[in-house]
């Protein structure tokens, strides 16, 4: 046989009228509802495109590469973001390079559709050479190629 | 064509078109009270031209997408059935608004015609035998899909909707005792005048219980929250899963125009119906012109508020977002302004009314009255729905069967005590 066994404890008859309850839950919609129309503008919703959220100082958005005073890549292409980036984004070609510094990236291209934004590449660089400071997030693009950045991009910033 | 003929097609026309007409709007008001009620703005997204009228726009983009979306039919399902579900769901709850009383019967120099499409002497119990033709619609759904999960989904709304067809029908049981009729119109002109001197004699005054629990059953038939087992689209399967596009557009329409029914069989019954409170048919067509006066003055009255908000809206949007919503507030405004100024001079040439035509002005006016109750019952149904959570399917059943009814008994008995005690019978 199967036993039934009773949880919880019975309801009163003011609980089982349901009604008091009922009233309350609508005195508080209400509440909200006529705050709502009566004071729009106070509503904390951000209207998206029109209105922006102000970021926080730290926010980690579209990366950029800095530059060197005469504007060349601060970038000694030694692969610590790449080896450091781990959902493997980054891929760079390291050329030679002539005025003292070693090495220059040749293509850095940076894949924005893996990217998890975890921002580990900018730990990693030695150099200071790469930060995600843009405050860019509007990310998208018509095709998968406009949304892996090379190095040009990655620059302009 | 004489007035006697033209009348009823016209009350016809008014009594399909009306549920109609307010469809959007419910969806509408359905969305944005809905967003109100949990701090959020609701849609106001979709435009024509710029214009968003604050998200009505949005119905129409739902109707272009349901159209334009792939009408599937599952295999091996009976077609007849399955696309008469969704067309009962449809047309079954427009039909009770055939017999609302829309406004008191003019009186044309002898000839009484009724502003209703169709007079009705046991009015009452045909709302409550198209209400019950709604389960048909969900069986017909459930059963035709060929899905199991239909199958259970329209047995549960089958079994609920018939439960509480029981307690709907004995809770009206009070209403018609009080009337002595069962004829809307009768149960209608029964709630002008006043109760106590200051109450206006609705029956939601006379009958407090019996209204409670019609309001409780009505929820209940139209499958609205809290007792929107039949859907429950957040976690249980419902009868109408098989279907996509329009046909589930129908189902869709059907409750909110089930919606719209049921406020107006509740306004009816129990607010009145197109009473205006305190002033009744004979004094307000004694003093027609007055009326006129009156509703211009308010029709104008509403128009300088509108023109005022949108105003105050399109000061608001320039600060805010210099888009072009500013341009729909200034159209809309300066179109309400108009409008305010139209009723305005419209006010100085009111004449002394003959008396078809004050007739006509007080049925316009009761219309009005009648329309607005349907609102605010409307709104209670959306409110209701965002307030309270979902029932359980046994303390469903439970309130229908072992509280409801008994009750609905009790207010009977009650009723009849009352009655024989006051002599009235
Ligand atoms: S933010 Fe993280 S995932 Fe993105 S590129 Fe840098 S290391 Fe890779
Ligand atoms: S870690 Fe810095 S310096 Fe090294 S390759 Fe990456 S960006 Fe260049």
């Amino acid at each position: 046989m199967i036993g039934v066994r009773k949880i919880g404890r019975p309801m009163d008859l003011k609980e089982r009228s349901y009604l008091v309850e009922v009233a309350r839950g609508l005195a508080i919609s209400m509440a909200h509802f006529a705050r709502n129309v009566v004071k729009q503008d106070e509503m904390p919703t951000i209207q998206y495109p029109e209105e922006k959220r102000v970021l926080p100082e730290r926010f980690r958005g579209r990366h950029r590469l800095t530059q060197r005073e005469d504007g060349t890549p601060r970038c000694v292409a030694c692969f610590c973001c790449q080896t450091a980036c781990p959902a493997d984004c980054i891929s760079i070609e390291a050329t030679e390079r002539e005025d003292g510094y070693e090495k220059v990236p040749a293509r850095f291209d940076l894949n924005i559709l893996r990217c998890v934004f975890c921002g580990l590449c900018v730990e990693a660089c030695p150099c200071d050479a790469i930060r995600m400071d843009t405050g860019k997030y509007e990310l998208s693009g018509d095709d998968r190629g406009s949304l892996i950045y090379d190095l040009n991009t990655l620059l302009k910033d | 064509m004489s007035v006697e003929t033209v009348v009823p097609f016209v009350m016809v026309l008014i009594a399909a078109l009306l549920p109609l007409s307010l469809l959007p709007v419910m969806i509408w008001a359905e969305r944005k009270v809905s967003a109100f009620i949990q701090d959020r703005t609701g849609p106001n997204r979709a435009e024509i031209l710029g214009i968003r009228l604050g998200g009505v726009i949005h119905a129409i983009a739902d109707v272009v997408k349901l159209m334009s979306k792939e009408e599937m039919t599952p295999a091996r399902v009976n077609r007849f059935y399955f696309v008469l579900g969704p067309f009962l769901a449809l047309f079954v709850p427009l039909v009770s608004f055939a017999i609302i009383p829309l406004a008191d019967s003019l009186n044309l120099g002898g000839t009484v015609i009724p502003l209703r499409a169709v007079t009705l002497n046991v009015g009452i119990l045909f709302v409550l035998a198209v209400t019950s033709f709604h389960v048909y619609a969900v069986v017909f759904g459930a059963w035709a899909s060929n899905n199991s999960f239909t199958l259970l989904g329209g047995l549960r709304s089958a079994a609920q909707m018939i439960s509480y067809e029981l307690g709907l029908g004995l809770s009206v049981v009070g209403t018609v005792m009080v009337a002595q009729s069962l004829d809307l119109g009768r149960i209608v002109e029964h709630q002008g005048g006043t109760l106590l001197g200051f109450l206006p004699a609705w029956n939601l005054f006379l009958q407090p219980l019996g209204f409670l629990i019609f309001l409780v059953c009505i929820f209940a038939e139209t499958n609205r929250n809290p007792f929107d087992l039949t859907e429950g689209e957040s976690e249980i399967v419902g009868y109408h899963l098989e279907y996509s596009s329009m046909k589930f557009a129908m189902f869709f329409m059907g409750e909110y125009i089930a919606i719209i029914g049921a406020s107006a069989v509740t306004a009816t019954l129990f607010f009145g119906g197109y009473q205006v409170p305190y002033l009744d048919t004979d004094f307000l067509r004694a003093h027609s012109t007055g009326v006129l006066r009156v509703m211009l003055v308010s029709m104008g009255a509403i128009c300088f508020v509108l023109a005022l908000l949108y105003r105050r809206y399109h000061r608001r949007l320039t600060a805010l977002y210099h888009d072009r919503r500013r341009n729909e507030a200034r159209m809309l405004g300066g179109m309400m302004l108009l409008m305010g100024l139209a009723a305005v001079v419209a006010l100085l040439f009111v004449s002394p009314l003959p008396e078809a035509g004050g007739q006509v002005v007080v049925a316009a006016v009761q219309m009005t009255t009648l329309l607005v109750k349907i609102l605010v019952v409307s709104f209670f149904f959306i409110w209701i729905r965002w307030t309270l959570p979902r029932f359980r399917y046994d303390q469903l059943m439970g309130l229908g069967w072992k509280v409801l009814i008994p009750l609905a008994l009790l207010n009977i008995f009650l009723t009849g005590a009352l009655l024989v005690f006051s002599g009235r019978t």
